[in-house]
């Protein structure tokens, strides 16, 4: 059992449902990111996914952009993000997810990278850019070392989830509605359509995680409502980030989480 | 290849795209694979290929700059005749129709030198349908005059201010966009690059270039081209003249932009100097960092400044099918120079790398031997650029 499988399991019996959080490593620069990990599991976060920077984020909305592009202007580095990743992993047995585009692990190789984000306490990826199409090599490289989190979208057919389902391990990631992350849309009826459809297909077999566009504690709690195994908030804490000082950080990303975390426990 | 099923040039290629383009990408190909055999399809593009774009375009014999050169007889592929100036036309007529027959409402396309942004308006204009184009910041001022155009043609354009504000981030853009609009929205993609089919469809549009140099060639000269060339960014010009030549002995020449030199850090030759990776849904040769960051690039071509290729390029070069050299900045000029005072032929600036080669390659054939190539599109795009360029080196 991974990680990610235990935290699920753990909080099943806990009546609770999973909040994950998304923040970008190296942003606002690379000590912020310490603070602001240590809020998140300070206000109750279950699992962090851990964005590593790319050059050409084409699923991120102008929020992880910045983000993506400020952290690379700081200077990070597949070794300075693993060095953070080690300190995380030091302080915490929090499930750990990295997020980023193919290019990053195919270029360094998927066995090569995998077994070293292993080392350093990841978990799982979530490749956006990665189909089940061209995952091959990716699936074997990551076997009994992380978990791959697949994406599903409102318009997949059934067919084809079923077929990501069996590609996926640790939670399927359903992207709430059709654009980038971030992006406000407010909830859609074929949302909560979609959550039911895939709950009905996935029969329990694997937890649902709901992301893009989820900001407030509100929408927290209208998708675990609508039957979310967990949800995913991100481009709402790089908001955050943006607009806090420093040496409240670690404060104030603890308070947000806590009211995300609220909608997540079922009474 | 002639029909990679799985989208697959040996290793390169392929889907690498967000889930929520999967059905987009389906619904594209099937409708590709069927409208590419409909006999209603084939003849109304045919028509607009014919009559409004002006097809087919002359093979003209250059015999001024032949002289010059003083070996091969090299020939020109006039896709600069092409109504939009400009090679882009076959392929924007191809799939502009096609989104009509998918009935898309709302066209979007990337752009760099803003050549496809412009073919693009022009055909959603004659088709009556609504198109908007993103086109790096960058770009749109060194190409202010394209912006214009396309507005002019009723083409709204979205400059791109992200990343390094060209035509890479041009298409991250657009894909964004078709992410958030999938429904109604179709991605007229300008190259041979994306995800699968893209890379194959935008071929076969271009493919009417190299048809039209076998023909042409065989009533000049009863045989195949000893030598092709066409200049290489995405590569889909190239692709259109390499493609029906490849089962025959012609020798095939791609040619990159190796800007400031190759062993500086300014410049576009992706499969000269570049690596394997996966970028805009394909995998394929990239220039990239060391921690696979795709990096920026330089040509003095905006249509060249590309840091990917098209993936049937990379197979090709693996292959050794195709040879890929390249042209410096300083090359071109002269090239562009050359070709306009012997000629009296201003070639796009992208056109410019390929007959430079093409004069190296002719100073080192035969007489009797003969070179063709693609003069991908015209320049008058470029002249203020070159004025710049010139001014700047003081060398008139």
């Amino acid at each position: 059992m991974t990680r990610i499988n235990e935290k699920f399991a753990e909080l099943s019996t806990k009546n609770e449902k999973a909040l994950i959080t998304y923040i970008m490593v190296g942003y606002p620069n690379e000590s912020a990111t310490l603070s602001i990990v240590r809020g998140l599991i300070k206000g109750g976060a279950d699992i962090v996914e851990l964005g590593f920077p790319f050059s050409d984020p084409l699923a991120d909305g102008p929020v992880i952009q910045n983000a993506s592009t400020v952290s690379l202007n700081n200077g990070t580095k597949i070794k300075s993000f693993f060095n953070i990743v080690k300190k995380i992993r030091s302080e915490t047995d929090i499930p750990l997810v990295l997020m980023t585009y193919t290019n990053i692990l195919y270029h360094k190789g998927y066995t090569n990278f995998i077994s070293e984000a292993k080392k350093a306490g990841i978990d799982g990826f979530i490749l956006p850019d990665m189909s089940i199409e061209e995952s091959k090599e990716y699936i074997e490289s990551a076997k009994n070392m992380a978990d791959t989190i697949f994406l599903i979208s409102p318009n997949t057919t059934k067919s084809r989830i079923e077929k990501i389902v069996k590609t996926s391990s640790g939670f399927l990631y359903l992207v709430a509605v059709y654009g980038t992350t971030g992006i406000k849309t407010g909830i859609q009826n074929y949302t909560l359509k979609a959550i039911k459809e895939v709950k009905k297909i996935t029969n329990g077999k694997i937890p649902i995680g709901v992301g893009f566009g989820v900001s407030t504690p509100e929408d927290v709690q209208k998708y675990i409502a609508a039957g979310a195994d967990a949800v995913i908030v991100g481009s709402a804490f790089l908001k955050l980030i943006e607009k806090t000082p420093k040496n409240s950080l670690e404060k104030n990303i603890t308070s947000f989480t806590k009211s995300l975390k609220k909608q997540t426990i079922l009474k | 290849m002639k029909y990679p099923k799985d989208g697959k040039f040996g290793e390169f290629g392929g889907k690498y795209i967000p889930e929520t383009l999967v059905p987009a990408i389906e619904e594209l190909e099937e409708n590709y694979l069927k409208f590419k055999e409909n006999k209603e399809f084939k003849k109304e593009l045919d028509y607009y290929l014919k009559q409004y774009a002006g097809r087919p375009t002359p093979l003209y014999y250059a015999k001024n700059l032949t002289e010059k050169c003083g070996g091969a007889k090299i020939y020109l592929k006039r896709e600069d005749l092409l109504h939009g100036g400009a090679h882009k036309i076959n392929n924007t007529l191809g799939q502009a129709l096609l989104a009509k027959k998918m009935n898309k409402k709302r066209i979007i396309a990337e752009t760099g030198a803003g050549q496809h942004g412009v073919a693009t308006a022009m055909a959603c204009a004659v088709l009556g349908m609504k198109s908007e184009v993103y086109m790096g910041y960058k770009d749109t001022i060194r190409q202010k005059l394209n912006v214009y155009r396309m507005n002019m043609l009723g083409s709204k354009v979205h400059p791109v201010k992200s990343g390094s504000k060209t035509l890479k981030d041009a298409i991250n853009e657009a894909i964004r966009d078709w992410i958030t609009n999938v429904e109604d929205t179709y991605y007229l993609l300008g190259s041979a690059v994306g995800p699968h089919p893209y890379p194959v469809m935008v071929r076969d549009f271009q493919s009417v270039i190299g048809e039209e140099i076998k023909t042409q060639m065989k009533k000049l000269s009863n045989k195949t081209p000893d030598t092709v060339i066409a200049c290489v960014g995405g590569g889909s010009n190239a692709i259109g003249t390499f493609y029906p030549l490849v089962d025959t002995n012609t020798e095939i020449i791609g040619v990159e932009a190796a800007g400031k030199g190759l062993k500086s850090k300014y410049h576009s030759a992706t499969l000269s100097a570049g690596s394997k990776g996966v970028l805009h849904g394909m995998m394929t040769y990239l220039l990239q960092d060391d921690e696979g960051q795709v990096t920026e690039t330089h040509s003095i071509s905006a249509g060249l400044d590309y840091p990917g290729v098209g993936p049937e390029h990379a197979y090709l070069k693996d292959t050794n099918r195709v040879k890929y050299h390249s042209a410096t900045d300083v090359e071109v000029i002269d090239a562009f120079l050359m070709l306009t005072r012997t000629e009296g032929i201003i070639p796009a600036l992208e056109s410019a790398h390929a007959i430079a080669e093409a004069m190296k390659v002719a100073r080192k054939s035969k007489k009797s031997e003969s070179i063709v190539v693609t003069l991908s599109g015209r320049g008058d795009k470029d002249v203020e650029e070159v004025q710049r360029y010139l001014s700047k080196n003081d060398k008139n």
